[in-house]
């Protein structure tokens, strides 16, 4: 019998660097959206505000992604397994849209300053931006509504195409397009002195934050009938309204911010409403990591796994934590000269 | 084509792919601490230059890496689900520790292209160490969980099934050293070795240039001694295969009929109907020797092993022999620069050497994806040595 609370433990690292890669890396995909939706006279000097904001370097921030698949498959290995064999379409999609997504980039950056060239790694880009979030939203949506049961029987279709090719699903996904976009153009706002740039970022942050109101209120209303599990835990466990309310007054200060461009404010709340709408999720379907049969305790790996993932996982913070404060202490100083 | 040829086949393609930009993440670091620590002693903006262009292709190889990277922790549960729920609990923990070697590697990779003119020159020195090491480490990780596939501990088989895990003695599985060495001699060499032969090439049209003439000397400063290092890295894999993986030591050197005072085959064609291997090179009692320090000793063939547990003989053989005969020229190439270099003349101005320098190129890299074959064919049919079968780990989702 593993130990409950550590295990418990490590789901929420799990669910926490998730968070982390929703926040930093959803903040780059949205960046993709707007390179897709730029528009009006500025358009070019929004692509290239956009192309400054996140570096190549940022891929990085995979690193969360993959923290999190590691721990999927070290500490709660069958939930791994399930995942990927039941999810294994839209997952595979989603990994064909981070690929194509870096490396347009990252040859966009290094290539030619060639228009045609520019233009395409841009389309591919910035196509590939909406793509993956939709489909990551796709894969939650489908765990959530806990359709994602163990394939022995049935066809093809059944076994693999229908536990995410639900109405709940793509909503679930349109949801997350929606708050990668709001994070990123709220985020924007911060990143130019350019008076109407930031009145550009402003207005798509409030027209995106109302997209994410609509694609909210779509979900719960689907889930009722497609999550119902999700559904009652959204209503009923007994950290929801807390968090509802949490998630409410975030939205509501977030609005205002933008409406009387506090933009710092603007940015710091955008981050905690969307963490309040994720830890929503989370807390809906605990014990489950993968309803409607597998909770945490049950798919934990032994204990001894469990025991030294924890250190290992302490020790590299702590190596990690100054790394990082030293990287940003770096960046912070001295004359903006870089190569 | 079969499932489980699909699924072999795409994971093949994305490793070979991955290989690459990891094995140059780990050797480019190296030159561009060299480069930046003559630029501090010397005060010669070549090197400076050298630094700058080698931290860029870092930069570039890390963003590749780190997308790939993510393709492959995924495709790893995509492709293999079974395998991945039973040994994650297992070599999970090599995977986070390379997680955090990755995390790491960003981070001072990070210090380090900004910090050029906003910290001192011994911090920004520091900071590039700490990128190569970095990038070391991630790849001894990793290494190590393939080398735990090769040599499984760390658990119990019980009924069949992975039981009492323990992932540290996972980790300290008999081949963790032999593999990790190699490979990462493996990465200085061929990084190493690439950037020589592509300056070396260019010296040969322009011979008194003098960027070129120091990025030779830096590269062949790292590849060198790794290429020279390697036989012995390579001898102490091949015992430890013969030890632990005969079958797979069988078809690498297409020895089918156990005896003693075995000869070594160079070259030839397996057939692994006929058992036999024609046109090949025979040395009496080399393969003895080579296994076991002994010419006299018994090598067991592929013989003693069900049909069923046969690798592939001629791919295992062929790639086995490709690896070898690419690292020997690089062993010779490495003398021949050491020597001319120790007569105290200038390598850059040896025309023969800076043709053979540019030849070999790519050679490391071709080695290293034969080696890799090696390494993974020679397994087969086994995804866990003498565990579960590839055939029982694939997805049961249709290709």
């Amino acid at each position: 019998m593993p130990d409950l609370a550590l295990a418990d433990v490590l789901a929420a690292l799990l669910a926490l660097s998730l968070n982390a890669y929703v926040l930093l890396g959803g903040a780059d995909f949205g960046g993709g959206v707007w390179v897709m939706l730029a528009t009006g006279p500025r358009r070019a000097r929004q692509r290239e505000v956009i192309a400054h904001a996140i570096g190549p370097i940022w891929e990085a921030n995979h690193v969360w992604l993959i923290l999190a698949v590691v721990l999927a498959f070290t500490c709660f290995a069958p939930v791994f397994a399930r995942i990927m064999t039941v999810l294994h379409i839209p997952v595979s999609l989603m990994l064909v849209g981070i690929v194509l997504r870096g490396s347009a980039f990252t040859f966009r950056t290094y290539d030619d300053q060639h228009d045609a060239a520019q233009h395409r790694w841009g389309r591919i880009f910035a196509s590939a931006s909406i793509l993956t979030p939709l489909l990551l939203g796709v894969c939650i949506g489908a765990v959530a509504s806990g359709s994602v049961v163990a394939p022995t029987q049935g066809g093809f279709a059944e076994r693999f195409v229908d536990p995410w090719l639900t109405p709940f699903a793509f909503a679930v996904g349109v949801l997350t397009l929606a708050l990668f976009a709001f994070l990123a153009a709220v985020f924007l706002t911060m990143e130019t002195r350019d008076p109407e740039l930031v009145e550009d970022f402003r207005r798509r942050a409030l027209g995106a934050g109302v997209a994410v109101f609509l694609a909210s209120g779509l979900a719960l209303l689907l889930s009722f009938d497609d999550a119902p599990l999700m559904g009652r835990g959204l209503m009923a466990s007994s950290w929801a309204l807390p968090l509802h309310l949490a998630t409410a007054v975030s939205a509501i200060v977030v609005f205002a911010a933008l409406w009387h461009r506090r933009y710092r404010a603007a940015r710091l709340l955008a981050g905690l409403q969307v963490s309040c709408i994720f830890w929503g999720w989370v807390v809906s379907q605990y014990p489950y990591l993968v309803p409607p049969d597998l909770t945490v305790a049950g798919a934990a790996a032994p204990e001894i796994t469990l025991r030294i993932t924890v250190w290992a996982l302490a020790l590299g913070t702590l190596v990690l934590a100054p790394s990082l404060i030293y990287l940003f202490r770096v960046l912070k100083s001295g004359p903006a000269h870089e190569e | 084509m079969s499932d489980l040829l699909a699924a072999r086949s795409q994971m093949a393609m994305s490793l070979a792919f991955h290989i690459i930009f990891a094995v140059v993440g780990i050797g480019l670091p190296v030159l561009m601490v060299i480069a930046e620590r003559r630029w501090q002693k010397t005060g010669d903006p070549i090197y400076l230059e050298l630094a700058k262009r080698w931290a860029k292709g870092t930069a570039i190889l890390f963003a590749v890496g780190a997308v790939s990277g993510t393709v492959l922790s995924f495709e790893l549960g995509l492709l293999w689900p079974a395998f991945m729920e039973a040994a994650g609990p297992i070599i999970g923990m090599p995977f986070s520790l390379e997680g955090f070697a990755f995390f790491t590697e960003a981070i001072f990779l990070g210090v380090y292209l900004y910090g050029w003119n906003r910290i001192t020159p011994r911090a920004h020195l520091w900071a590039g160490i700490l990128v190569a090491v970095s990038g070391a480490a991630s790849g001894v990780f990793v290494v190590i969980a393939n080398a735990w596939m090769n040599a499984p501990t760390g658990f119990e088989l019980v009924n069949g099934r992975i039981a009492n895990v323990d992932p540290i003695a996972g980790m300290m599985n008999p081949m963790a050293f032999q593999q990790t060495l190699h490979m990462t001699l493996a990465a200085l060499a061929a990084t190493g070795f690439a950037v020589a032969g592509i300056h070396a090439f260019l010296l040969l049209f322009d011979r008194d240039n003098a960027f070129h003439r120091r990025a030779l000397s830096i590269a062949l400063l790292v590849s060198a001694p790794a290429a020279l290092l390697q036989p012995v890295s390579g001898d102490l894999s091949a015992k430890a295969v013969a030890r632990l993986q005969p079958a797979k030591f069988a078809a690498m050197e297409a020895h089918f009929r156990t005896g003693t005072r075995v000869p070594l085959l160079i070259g030839g064609w397996p057939d692994m109907d006929k058992g036999e291997t024609a046109y090949a090179i025979r040395i009496p009692g080399g393969l003895s020797f080579l296994a076991f320090g002994d010419f006299d000793a018994e090598v067991k063939g592929l013989e003693e092993f069900p049909r069923g547990e046969w690798p592939h003989v001629p791919i295992v053989h062929t790639a086995f022999q490709i690896m070898v005969a690419l690292g020997t020229y690089l062993v010779l190439v490495s003398l021949w620069a050491a020597w001319v270099g120790w007569r105290r003349r200038d390598v850059g101005a040896d025309r023969r050497l800076l043709v053979a320098l540019a030849l070999a190129t790519p050679m490391g890299f071709i080695a290293i994806e034969a080696g890799w074959t090696v390494t993974e064919v020679g397994r087969q049919p086994w995804i866990i040595y003498g565990v579960m079968r590839t055939a029982d780990a694939v997805t049961p989702m249709p290709a």
